[in-house]
């Protein structure tokens, strides 16, 4: 049985089957809170916690699907391109939005937790918490926060995005298409996005390029945003 | 070979985005280069809708959730910090990620309504 633990491709599987289970109940349900994520992380953290696995074992035997995180990042161009043709006319709101959420989102999260008591690794942790994973991760290492918690509390910012997103956009009165996809891409990257596919093209759309254009932003300016945050 | 020559496409624009991030010392992951690298191909090049590189793309994508998978269970791991700071974090996740949504939300919306008038 611990070889059986211990053995790499039985955590590949048991990620590939609880990740198939999330699909299938987000497809039957329809309900917000199934996501494919979040069945995964919970199904997966419950067996590693109740079969005393360490995360190391796990981690080894999902290499393969973390190193899938480099080219989906590349991937991100291709939906980018796609849209290209909808920006004409849009430069104005399109920057200054996603600039504007860039520094809020960045300088909110790190002032806040160190309001809170958290200390310097923290703030550092949290700062690139709004840019889809693979990005969070990479940018996380950069400044030297703590890369599996920034994707922990990202993932929390998506999953919260495609739970509640269009609704608190409809009580803050963002009504125009293309603002509520811009909004949620910039806040809840890919996750926010595939809920928003769901609800408008257009909010679907412009929530990816929002997912890209932030993650190319932040990815650019948090090396001078994070001295600015930290008290 | 349409996946090999797919995954290539987005495995050689990552790995020039690695050399540019290596060779400028630059504070940017190289996937995110990668990803501008296969933007301009893309403009250059025009490969039609369907051409190795969109399918390969649209494999990878849909399923961007499964990739998020591991590193969100290195919360288990991380389950110490997450107790001490906890609250911390969740308070300045939840109220930073409503200010952010409001921000670009108004932001953009104002100024499409300012050059409609």
């Amino acid at each position: 049985m611990s070889w059986f633990l211990a053995h790499p491709l039985t955590w590949l599987v048991a990620t590939l089957l609880a990740y198939r289970l999330g699909v299938h109940l987000r497809d039957r349900t329809g309900h917000p809170v199934a996501q494919p994520v979040l069945v995964g992380v919970v199904l997966l953290a419950a067996a590693l916690v109740l079969l005393d696995v360490d995360y190391a074992t796990y981690a080894e035997g999902t290499t393969i699907v973390t190193f899938l995180l480099g080219p989906a990042t590349v991937a991100l161009a291709v939906p980018l391109h796609r849209q290209l043709g909808r920006l004409r006319g849009y430069a104005l709101p399109l920057v200054a939005g996603l600039l504007v959420g860039v520094v809020v989102s960045v300088g909110s999260a790190m002032l806040l937790v160190q309001l809170l008591g958290g200390d310097e690794l923290l703030a550092r942790t949290v700062a690139p918490k709004a840019t889809t994973a693979p990005v969070a991760i990479a940018l996380s290492r950069t400044i030297e926060g703590v890369a599996p918690l920034t994707a922990a509390i990202g993932i929390t910012a998506g999953i919260l995005g495609a739970v509640a997103a269009p609704t608190v956009l409809t009580w803050l009165r963002v009504r125009e298409h293309r603002a509520r996809g811009l909004a949620t891409g910039a806040v809840s990257h890919g996750i926010g996005t595939s809920r928003m596919l769901h609800e408008h093209p257009v909010e679907g759309a412009f929530s990816g390029l929002a997912m890209g254009l932030t993650a190319l932003a932040t990815s650019l300016l948090l090396p001078l945003l994070v001295p600015l945050f930290l008290r | 070979m349409r996946v090999v020559s797919g995954l290539t496409w987005l495995l050689g624009c990552q790995l020039v985005g690695e050399v540019v991030v290596h060779a400028l010392d630059a504070p940017v992951p190289g996937p995110v280069v990668g990803m501008v690298v296969l933007l301009l191909v893309l403009l250059v090049r025009r490969p039609p809708e369907g051409s190795s590189v969109h399918q390969a793309a649209d494999a990878l994508l849909p399923h961007l959730q499964l990739l998020f998978v591991p590193a969100g269970v290195g919360v288990v791991v991380y389950g110490a910090v997450l107790r001490q700071d906890g609250p911390a974090i969740v308070v300045a996740l939840v109220v930073s990620w409503l200010l952010g949504l409001a921000a670009v939300g108004w932001t953009a919306q104002l100024l499409t309504r300012e050059r409609a008038r």
